[in-house]
């Protein structure tokens, strides 16, 4: 026990001795958080449009007006030819372009189809998407309102069925980003000084040589490994408690689940994220090496982990290959409990998976790592 | 110039020689590509959702058939009351409740309007979105089919889209050339911060700094094998995206290939600077790595819209060199933008390299502390 303390007491005094990492350690995650969580947004704010308008009546000047209304769509110019308007397109300037045929104002009037086209900016595909659906309800408002017009000035036509679709959003009801984006974002900073630090830390000693001290030393295998863990894991656990301190206080999320389990949970999880880490490091030779192959899995996890796109919108195999990923059921775990109260009842499948997986990399790495040289 | 190129040809042979490395190098932005190719898409597929019948008639029966049938949905509870409803989110899988009331075709009959609610687990306001206007369009699609069995006719305003530059909407046209920003970035800057301070870490900087290169001929000679492993790179990309994932490309090569250039040069100058402030490995790679991932993939419209963010962070993103070079990648590969259009991007991108060369320069040490 007491060669631990020891080489704990050495452990953090080479953290903090390290000047340049502090504020990495402590500064960074927490700056990120606040920065990044309101970068995180698919809500479409403005659009620019452009009218090109052949009928140039008082009913297709309402429906420019009426687009022009709702808070999305700024008209941003009137154009004469198509062609000119597609150029503003190219270069950026415009989302979508607004083109009503000659005859607009008459087809409507005398009931019959009034075609106009909408051409869409779509590299973005999901701004096109959400253009898309916006300007289709506008019109199809539009459209309603003006036949009912129509169709009382000219009598009895039977009505065509319709159906109300009447959407709600559970347990966040405005589909306010933030509150997705943040438990999301602080495990993702959480992980990567988990996985980015334990690992490296033991390749150092390799790189330097100085594992050989260590190995001719009486400390025992375990020992060096706790003693290598433990401090980030203080450090993981502190950054994520000031993040969830934010994350209540500065953000004003919900806490619908209970602390403790979060809190359980973060520590078991850090584990497994550290143990990974230290598989790593007993799987390659140098700092460069283990980063590479830390940053490469942290990449995947994170792109992967559900945290930006759902995890719903993979093709099936994708969908499978995250139930091998830690970071996904992590963030889904803080999720849940935050944001929806959910317990251990609901986690506890996901909670055992996470310990399965620390299990077996513990079991790698330590079949791994000897202490003998190889 | 003879020293040069010898160490150079030293740096070169220590990159290759590490087997591993290499591997990771070359092998890393291929199967990032592929899977995220593959897997990043905001189309969602196979979305279980529950169904609350209250009226059970044939009308509901088709159309939850008819939802279940599509890509996008699969249909996998069937509940009896809204108490349900919250214990099933709980338990997390279903995304979305459809609601019938009740008598729906009755009413659809006899009042001409029906109601369906659709309740959606909106912790993931994103895909709350994308799983209700799917599901609005399913609905709206058989009500007009019905509509039109049934004679209906088809005043008033007609509504037709077109989808300049990426009809599918396919997303993969999308982070295509977002991957190629993110793979650039995180490679370059990393790779070179790590060699130089490695250099100092193992002590090997003071036989450098005896030696007669000067510091320019030490940055550039270890920039150089990297920016060819960076282009090589490049290459592979481009190819994986043509040929795997059909991306269309309507502009130059040329043009592309020299603003890949310029940005591979804007990622190395970074790692530059960063290594040039730093002592350890360790404190490079961290800044390289947990400091420029989240802010790259976030702030640079690679995933997220900038257009979306509020204003302050538009402002930030600006410093993001990513950003830029997106905006150009789009252009090019998309829209077949020419120079023309991109020449502030490219302007930026340029300044910013020399800004950060400039600064790196002038924090070269040339002695030791």
């Amino acid at each position: 026990m007491r060669i631990l303390r020891y080489l704990l007491k050495k452990e953090y005094l080479q953290i903090f001795r390290n000047k340049g990492m502090l504020p990495i350690l402590f500064a960074m995650p927490v700056f990120q958080l606040l920065v990044l969580s309101f970068a995180a947004t698919y809500e479409l704010k403005q659009a620019e449009f452009a009218v090109v308008d052949f009928d140039r009546s008082i009913l297709s000047h309402e429906l420019v007006q009426k687009l022009q209304a709702s808070d999305i769509f700024k008209l941003n110019a009137v154009y004469f030819s198509t062609e000119h308007a597609l150029e503003e397109m190219e270069a950026g300037n415009i989302k979508m372009l607004l083109t009503i045929d000659a005859g607009f104002e008459k087809n409507i009037k005398s009931g019959k189809s009034a075609p106009i086209q909408i051409t869409v900016d779509a590299v973005d595909g999901s701004i096109a998407g959400l253009i898309q659906s916006y300007s289709s309800s506008i019109i199809a408002e539009f459209n309603a309102e003006k036949l009912g017009k129509v169709k009382m000035s000219s009598a009895a036509v039977v009505l065509p069925k319709s159906v109300n679709i009447i959407p709600s959003n559970w347990y966040n009801p405005n589909l306010d980003y933030i509150t997705f984006m943040v438990p999301g974002i602080l495990v993702v900073l959480v992980s990567m000084i988990g996985i980015f630090l334990s690992g490296m830390n033991i390749v150092r000693e390799y790189e330097m040589g100085t594992i050989e001290q260590l190995n001719v030393s009486p400390i025992k295998k375990w020992q060096f490994m706790v003693a290598k863990l433990v401090p980030f894991w203080t450090i993981g656990m502190f950054d994520l408690c000031i993040g969830l301190a934010l994350a209540r206080f500065g953000f004003n999320i919900p806490f619908l689940g209970s602390l403790v389990t979060i809190l359980t949970i973060a520590g078991i999880y850090l584990i497994v994220i550290q143990v990974l880490g230290l598989l790593i490091s007993t799987l390659t030779n140098t700092q460069q090496q283990a980063m590479f192959i830390a940053w490469f899995l942290m990449v995947i996890f994170i792109l992967m982990g559900g945290l930006f796109t759902p995890i719903e919108s993979m093709p099936l195999w994708a969908q499978n290959l995250t139930l091998a990923n830690p970071v996904s059921y992590f963030i889904k775990i803080m999720r849940m409990v935050l944001l929806k109260g959910s317990g251990w009842q609901e986690v506890y499948k996901m909670v055992l998976v996470l310990v399965g997986m620390g299990a077996l990399f513990l079991g790698i790495a330590l079949n791994r790592f000897t202490k003998t040289s190889a | 110039m003879r020293s040069f190129r010898g160490f150079v040809v030293k740096e070169f042979k220590q990159i290759y020689r590490d087997k591993r490395t290499i591997v990771v190098l070359f092998g890393m932005p291929i199967i990032m590509l592929l899977l995220f190719g593959f897997a990043i898409r905001n189309e969602v597929s196979n979305v279980e959702i529950g169904i609350l019948d209250a009226s059970k008639d044939s009308f509901t029966k088709e159309l939850i058939q008819k939802i279940d049938a599509s890509d996008a949905f699969q249909v996998t509870s069937y509940l009896n009351s809204y108490d349900e409803i919250s214990q099933v989110f709980k338990e997390g899988k279903v995304k979305e409740i459809i609601v019938f009331e009740s008598s729906f075709e009755n009413k659809l009959e006899r009042k001409r309007v029906a109601n369906i609610q659709l309740i959606t687990d909106a912790t993931d306001p994103n895909l709350a979105n994308i799983v209700q206007s799917y599901t609005s369009k399913i609905i709206r699609n058989y009500v007009v089919e019905m509509n039109a069995q049934e004679g209906g006719n088809s005043a008033g305003v007609q509504l037709n889209f077109k989808m300049m530059y990426n009809p599918e909407l396919a997303s993969v046209n999308l982070f295509v050339p977002g991957l190629i920003a993110i793979i650039l970035m995180l490679v370059s800057a990393l790779m070179t911060s790590i060699s130089i301070t490695r250099e100092k870490e193992m002590g090997n900087m003071e036989i450098l700094l005896v030696s007669p290169l000067k510091p320019i001929h030490i940055i550039l000679g270890k920039v150089l094998p990297y920016l060819v492993l960076s282009v090589i790179n490049v290459i592979v990309i481009l190819v994986l995206s043509k040929f795997v994932f059909q991306v269309p490309f309507e502009g130059s090569y040329a043009l592309f290939f020299a603003e890949s250039i310029l940005f591979i040069l804007t990622a190395l100058s970074l790692g530059l600077l960063i290594s040039s402030i730093t002592n350890s490995q360790q404190t490079a790679m961290m800044i390289a790595l947990a400091g420029l991932l989240l802010p790259t993939v976030l702030l640079s419209g690679f995933i997220f819209p900038i257009e979306s963010m509020p204003f302050p962070l538009q402002i930030v993103s600006n410093i993001i060199p990513a950003k830029w070079y997106l905006i150009i990648v789009r252009g090019i590969m998309l829209k077949g933008t020419g120079i023309l259009f991109l020449l502030q991007e490219t302007v930026i991108l340029l300044v910013t390299t020399l800004a950060l060369i400039m600064l790196s320069l002038r924090n070269f040490k040339v002695r030791l502390e």
